[in-house]
């Protein structure tokens, strides 16, 4: 099942032909071209026809006209089997994923001395990542060795052979290095034995693995595991030795289209583009019959029959991704208070109406309810994955919303979550606090953006968000956050300037130099350090150095009140003018009006587009804000007046 | 199934594989006649073969074959 792709529709009958007017497009693309690579892609494509997607990822990673929805990825493969046949299939796997994945293999059987080469094609080849394919084969141990020393010497040779490869290639390398786990031989030498003698090949494997967990650990690599993907399918389809000895293939060839997209789905969540946001459909997804005929005693949910068990085993998997921070919403046609009964009154319900962010239950077509789930999360349609029982909903949702992610189901309900775990929507390379608190970050979101739409009008929508806004000089626990924005914002940015935590720590003991921060708090959350200010003395003007804000507060009115707290400061400094400056990058057009909007007077512009202003203080009254300052660093504005 | 069948299906598979429009196949063919019959794509289209037709073959049974006519002789015999 899983390594025939069983998440994903068949292929179309006329794949090639298909493949081959995409290839013809690509010198001019049409509209949707991104769209039709991505549902061509998005089917059970076997070797072959993976390897014929992947010309037409060759010639548009080369075009200036590719769509810019794709990332373009430069991977290198290195390992000491045969990788030509894997890497078209993780090239055109990769499409699947919003991916123009080049893939750039090393030579045959020699793979630590062109890592080691600085001279190699791959060190030149200006990798993004790069992938180390290693096996028990190549590395010396599916067999055993001869004495506990010896084992224990293969081991760590192996270990070493792999960590020399990462290390030798790593500075070409820009991005991130992925180490794959190593398939365990087969044939036990003892017996169930082999677990605990160490000079099996199945306890020297299992040792290495364990190493190589732990150097992941640590942050150097990432582990593609690709050991579990081979007892996932079965170590005895995995394996073949007859192909490994004819041509030394690494695993069974028609196992290439699963491996391929377990390497490209990593790529893509290290490139951000795994899914955020699980939609879910109710009946007969959630729970089995229909809750508008059926009523809450009559779905099948709960302990007591293997239907209401399956059910329930869909919503435990929904919750646990919930708790790794995926967000849930749910999408179904029904009366939306006969869709709420079974959350507020069914007692077996495992999720409650606190974990779902988005509820659509109406009569309206699922592709357009999907569109506003995802505008409520304020997340891309492309981060959606939507699960539904119901084929017709499905196909109908895959052909207005090719982006979204739609998993195919078998009609037995207990093989649900499997299928949606095996796609991979939601691979994770990590694991941070952040994580754990974004589906609730995403619902304090769809929270007020659901506010706005009540109030209707944005000031008493704005009054009715209870906003705090504490405004204190940058310090020593705030510092490194501080950096973090001054180094990551590119948005709400005038100047783009990047300091390192130590010329912070500079401008906060310069008495020439003024280094604010500031944070919002609102009753939906706290949206922590949302603000960062630095402004210089000079003569009677104070200069803004720096002005960048969180985009995630845009349309709150905060600049005003940084630009009260500035004007505050500067005057209580006897400074007659405030000085600005907008210097343009390719990322800072939405704040080119910043100070404009503020009432600043433009005072110079150059060529290539950058521009200063000024603001009279004498002239300047701070403005009423829907929202309470909290500011320690500025003279209070109206004694100033 | 008869002959001339096994070939009109084994030149789709080709097709497939070898990603070409036309091949004019027949019992003489050889790898040396198609550009992109090399050692990897072989590889590919054994097991094309493989699939298509249900069955397993053996690195000595693939070593032994020199045209495509030994090839529709094997799939012949394993089919049978």
């Amino acid at each position: 099942m899983l390594s025939d792709l069983a998440w994903l529709p068949k292929a179309p009958a006329d794949f090639r032909e298909r493949v081959r007017a995409l290839r013809a497009e690509v010198a001019a693309p049409a509209d949707g071209l991104y769209e039709r690579a991505l549902t061509l892609a998005t089917t059970a494509l076997d070797e072959n026809q993976l390897g014929q997607l992947s010309k037409v990822v060759a010639e548009l990673a080369a075009s200036p006209k590719a769509p810019p929805q794709f990332s373009k990825v430069k991977l290198g493969l290195l390992g000491d089997g045969t990788l030509s046949l894997l890497s078209p299939v993780i090239a055109g796997s990769g499409v699947r994923h919003g991916l123009l994945l080049e893939a750039i293999q090393g030579d045959y059987g020699s793979a630590v001395q062109q890592a080691m080469d600085p001279g190699s094609s791959l060190h030149a080849a200006g990798l993004d990542m790069l992938l180390v394919a290693t096996d028990a084969r190549s590395l010396g141990l599916n067999r055993s060795a001869e004495s506990l020393e010896t084992a224990d010497r293969r081991v760590a040779a192996a270990f070493a052979q792999i960590k020399l490869i990462v290390e030798g290639l790593k500075p070409a390398v820009a991005a991130a290095v992925m180490v794959q786990t190593i398939v365990p031989p087969i044939e036990p030498l003892f017996g169930s034995f082999d677990r605990v003698e160490k000079t099996s090949g199945y306890a020297m494997v299992a040792e290495l693995n364990d190493r190589l967990r732990d150097w992941a650990a640590e942050g150097a690599v990432v582990l593609v595991d690709i050991a579990r993907l081979a007892g996932t399918i079965g170590l005895e389809r995995w394996d073949a030795p007859g192909h490994w000895h004819a041509s030394k293939l690494p695993f069974a060839p028609e196992m290439a289209p699963v491996y391929g997209d377990v390497i490209a789905r990593t790529v893509a969540s290290l490139r951000g583009r795994a899914r955020k946001c699980l939609v879910l459909d109710l009946d007969n997804t959630l729970w089995g019959g229909v809750i508008g005929d059926d009523g809450v005693a009559g779905i099948a949910l709960g302990q007591g029959s293997a239907a209401g068990e399956a059910f329930l085993e869909i919503q435990q998997t929904a919750l646990e991704l919930r708790r790794r921070g995926v967000v849930l919403a749910v999408c179904s046609k029904n009366e939306e208070a006969a869709a709420l009964l079974p959350f507020r009154e069914h007692p077996e319900m495992v999720l409650k109406e606190d974990h779902i962010a988005v509820f659509q239950a109406n009569w309206t077509d699922k592709a357009a309810n999907l569109k506003a789930i995802a505008e409520t999360l304020n997340i891309g349609v492309d981060a959606l994955v939507f699960l539904d029982d119901n084929p017709a909903e499905r196909a109908q949702v895959r052909r207005e919303l090719p982006v979204v992610a739609v998993p195919e189901l078998p009609e037995e309900p207990s093989l649900y979550p499997r299928l949606l775990m095996a796609a991979g929507y939601f691979e994770a390379v990590a694991f941070t606090q952040d994580d754990r608190d974004r589906a609730a970050m995403y619902q304090a979101n769809a929270a007020r953006a659901a506010a706005v739409q009540a109030s209707g009008d944005l000031d008493s929508y704005l009054a009715s968000l209870d906003m705090v806004c504490t405004i204190r000089p940058v310090d020593a626990v705030t510092r490194p956050r501080v950096a973090q924005l001054i180094n990551k914002s590119n948005q709400f940015n005038l100047t783009t300037r990047r300091y390192t935590e130590a010329q912070v720590e500079a401008a906060e003991a310069d008495p020439r130099r003024h280094a604010s921060q500031i944070r919002l708090v609102d009753k939906f959350g706290d949206n922590g350090i949302i603000c960062v200010l630095i402004a210089d003395r000079a003569g009677d003007a104070w200069e803004i150095d720096t002005w960048l804000m969180s985009c995630r507060v845009l349309g709150r009115r905060v600049q005003e009140a940084a630009l009260a707290h500035l004007a505050g400061a500067a005057r209580a400094d006897g400074a007659k003018k405030l000085v600005g400056r907008y210097i343009p990058s390719p990322k800072n057009a939405m704040v080119r009006e910043h100070y404009a909007k503020l009432g600043f007077t433009q005072t110079s512009e150059t060529v290539e587009g950058e521009t200063t202003w000024e603001l009279d203080l004498a002239a300047y009254e701070a403005p009423s804000l829907p929202m309470v300052i909290d500011d320690l660093g500025a003279q209070p504005l109206a004694a100033a007046s | 199934m008869p002959h001339e069948t096994i070939l009109a299906e084994l030149r789709e598979i080709m097709l497939d594989v070898f990603d070409i429009d036309e091949l004019d196949l027949t019992d003489a063919t050889t790898a040396e006649d198609v550009e992109e019959w090399d050692s990897l794509s072989h590889v590919r289209l054994v097991v094309a073969v493989e699939r298509k037709f249900g069955f397993k073959f053996k690195n000595s049974e693939i070593e032994s074959l020199k045209t495509v006519g030994d090839l529709v002789r094997l799939i012949e015999s394993k089919t049978a």
